[in-house]
């Protein structure tokens, strides 16, 4: 016979997992739902069954082009590339203990940008190699910021005000690259700068599949450490977390991620600082933040270059959109946590 | 000034200088700035020789060479006043915020002012120099106030790491929503591409004259109020305690730091990290008394952004690299220098 206290106990757990579990169906139901909109109503409206038709590889006159070639990539690529974002980004914001420890504030998008840039502008090269230097480059900035934060151990203040310094540095690279390129590459440059799905293709979306395979499933395995590293780096290693380890294993997966989405559509502004929060919002603190956050960021990057394309006045990239969403939240956020005291 | 005077005690713990040592230093220094003048006017992507320099400082434009040297001249004046203007107006940022991070840069004020003027051309059609200044000027304001109450809400105040935070999250947003403005604005994105990275080059006297008294004011609040400063760098008790009224003082002092940057960031686009680092490094030469920081701040000022216009005509040539660019790869490192310096607790 169980007591009463453990059978509310064991009944309150059972209540919160049915609650997560309905409430991430309901944000996948989300982004199905948008994906499938996004596929069917665009400049033009495509039925639903033709739809389904193309899908499943038939040949529909009129709706193959447009459902296949032009929305579909469109809408793979910013599930991919959303979750990417949302992925990386709350593994930082988990690992820091820090909401504003997000990868675009702290210098890493900025150094994937820059050496994207400096490729596209500079080297001339397009394709699969530029992919490739922005994920180093941004792994060059996450070991840089990392090592120049370093004094008796890494405190998140002030690695967070390394990475806004480095970040600047980069900002003002990627405007020297920018003044000196010729007009067709700055167009280019420019394009991937604000963070774009505009003219994606099937093809690209393979690079972020095997990002988020690889280092979204070593995260997804890793989660209990990363949970733990939360509780402090002392506490972590008493519950016998190896928490050098864990830590950079996290960087480089996470880091591994927001730069191959980066180096494929750009630095889409403040998806991944923004999916984490939105995430913790939904989810409170019932269970691990890291597959929520990927479907907001999904969802984020799906909305947002919806409303670009379709809602607003003149055509936008989701970059935009996104940042527009991004820096009013961004200061709701400082207000919030300053008037309850928490530590930024 | 010993113990609680000094501003920032950790850095210079023995920030009381002696008068002949500043007027020392102050010697040196314009001895430097009338180097780096001579330099920017011989200095420059085309080789002019001394005979052409001397027959283009006396007015005559007859060879190529002698016309690009005519070029040079107000060009160098406007890096003059702008670097000025930057040096002393990040001084009073940091006196008034008694914090060592503040810059117009790191704060969003330049950003803020130049997201003004993207506005007032992309929907206003706004084109004469006045109304670039005053849009700028009202930016600055604007974005000034709002970091400010962002950043010093909530415990603690204004923390550095609060504040700088606030400023880089503003930068980002309006950066963001300049994009937003220009990206369908296929008449304009190039010219404001270009000024947006801040530089001096392409300086004409008719661009710079309405600026001059702008300037004018500016520089004469924020000198006047150097003794305002001295009370408020106290503490907020004692110096109301010495007769001053806290809140007018740091209002007069805010409003010359906004004059200055918003006006310069009118003409020249945001040029970050400039405020920055010139203080720290006149505060190490003559000590903490703003009465001698404020006007070494202005001259060390114009000294660095002439210096770094040099170097960017003198390292990329035959091409040119913007001063705003030079700047931020000097002061970014002197940033992080300085949060390195720091201990945890008190950023």
């Amino acid at each position: 016979m169980l007591s009463p206290t453990i059978r509310f106990l064991l009944d309150y757990r059972r209540r919160r997992a049915r609650r997560r579990v309905s409430v991430q169906a309901v944000l996948f139901a989300l982004v199905v739902a948008i994906f499938g909109i996004t596929l069917s109503v665009g400049q033009s409206f495509t039925p639903p069954t033709d739809v389904v038709r193309v899908l499943f590889g038939e040949n529909v006159p009129g709706a193959s082009f447009t459902v296949g070639q032009l929305r579909l990539p469109r809408a793979v690529l910013s599930v991919l590339a959303g979750m990417c974002f949302g992925l990386g980004g709350v593994a930082f914001q988990i690992m820091l203990r820090n909401p504003l420890a997000s990868p675009d504030i702290i210098g890493i998008t900025s150094g994937a940008s820059a050496a994207a840039v400096f490729a596209i502008v500079v080297l001339s090269i397009t394709g699969p190699m530029v992919s490739v230097l922005a994920v180093v480059a941004g792994l060059g900035v996450a070991v840089l910021v990392y090592g120049l934060s370093f004094r008796n151990g890494v405190a998140g203040s002030r690695l967070i005000l390394v990475g806004i310094g480095v970040a600047a540095m980069l900002q003002s690279v990627i405007g020297y690259i920018l003044t000196s390129a010729p007009a067709w590459t700055l167009q280019e440059a420019m394009r991937w700068l604000t963070g774009s799905v505009n003219g994606a293709q099937l093809s690209q979306a393979l690079p972020l599949l095997l990002a988020l395979a690889l280092f979204g499933g070593l995260l997804l395995m890793r989660t209990r450490d990363l949970e733990a590293l939360q509780l402090g780096d002392d506490t972590a290693a008493a519950l016998g977390v190896r928490v050098a380890r864990t830590r950079m294993l996290v960087i480089v997966s996470a880091v591994g991620m927001i730069a191959t989405a980066t180096a494929v559509t750009g630095p889409i502004a403040f998806v991944a600082f923004l999916s984490g929060p939105i995430a913790a919002r939904i989810f409170r603190s019932n269970g691990s933040l890291l597959v929520p956050s990927a479907l907001v960021g999904a969802l984020l990057v799906l909305a947002g270059d919806y409303a670009g394309q379709l809602l607003l006045p003149s055509r936008y990239p989701v970059g935009v959109v996104t940042g527009a969403l991004g820096a009013p939240y961004l200061i709701f956020l400082i207000i919030k946590v300053s008037r309850t005291g928490g530590s930024l | 000034m010993t113990g609680r005077t000094n501003m920032f005690p950790r850095f210079w713990p023995n920030a009381a200088r002696s008068n002949r040592i500043r007027t020392l230093w102050l010697v040196g220094l314009i001895a430097v700035l009338a180097v780096l003048l001579t330099l920017s006017i011989t200095i420059g992507t085309r080789n002019v020789d001394w005979a052409d320099i001397i027959a283009a400082i006396g007015g005559a434009q007859d060879t190529i060479g002698q016309a690009a040297v005519a070029l040079r001249i107000p060009r160098t004046f406007l890096a003059l006043l702008a670097g000025a203007a930057l040096g002393l107006a990040g001084a009073i940022m940091q006196g008034v915020t008694r914090n060592p991070l503040a810059d117009p840069g790191i704060l969003g004020v330049n950003m803020g002012a130049s997201l003004a003027v993207v506005i007032g051309v992309a929907w206003f059609g706004m084109s004469s120099p006045k109304a670039y200044i005053w849009t700028g000027i009202a930016g600055a304001g604007c974005a000034a106030i709002f970091v400010y109450t962002i950043g010093s809400s909530g415990r603690g105040g204004a923390t550095p790491l609060k504040l700088a935070l606030a400023g880089a999250a503003t930068s980002v947003a309006f950066a963001s929503m300049v994009i937003a403005i220009v990206l369908p604005r296929g008449d304009i994105a190039g010219g404001i591409q270009s000024w947006q990275i801040g530089g001096v080059g392409g300086a004409t006297y008719e661009r710079i004259a309405p600026v001059l008294p702008f300037l004018a004011v500016g520089f004469a609040i924020s000198l006047l109020s150097a003794r305002k400063l001295n009370s408020l760098a106290l503490g907020e008790e004692l110096a109301a305690g010495l007769g001053e009224h806290v809140a007018t003082a740091r209002a007069i002092a805010s409003l010359g730091a906004i004059l200055l940057c918003g006006t310069t960031t009118a003409v020249c686009g945001p040029i970050g990290f400039l405020g920055l680092v010139v203080p720290h490094l006149c505060r190490t030469l003559i000590g903490v008394d703003h009465r001698w920081l404020l006007p070494f701040s202005a001259l060390g000022g114009a000294g660095l952004l002439l210096g770094a216009d040099i170097l960017g005509r003198v390292i990329a040539r035959p091409g040119e690299i913007d001063v705003g660019i030079v700047t931020a790869l000097i002061g970014a490192p002197f940033f992080i220098w300085i949060v390195r310096r720091q201990r945890v607790r008190e950023l």
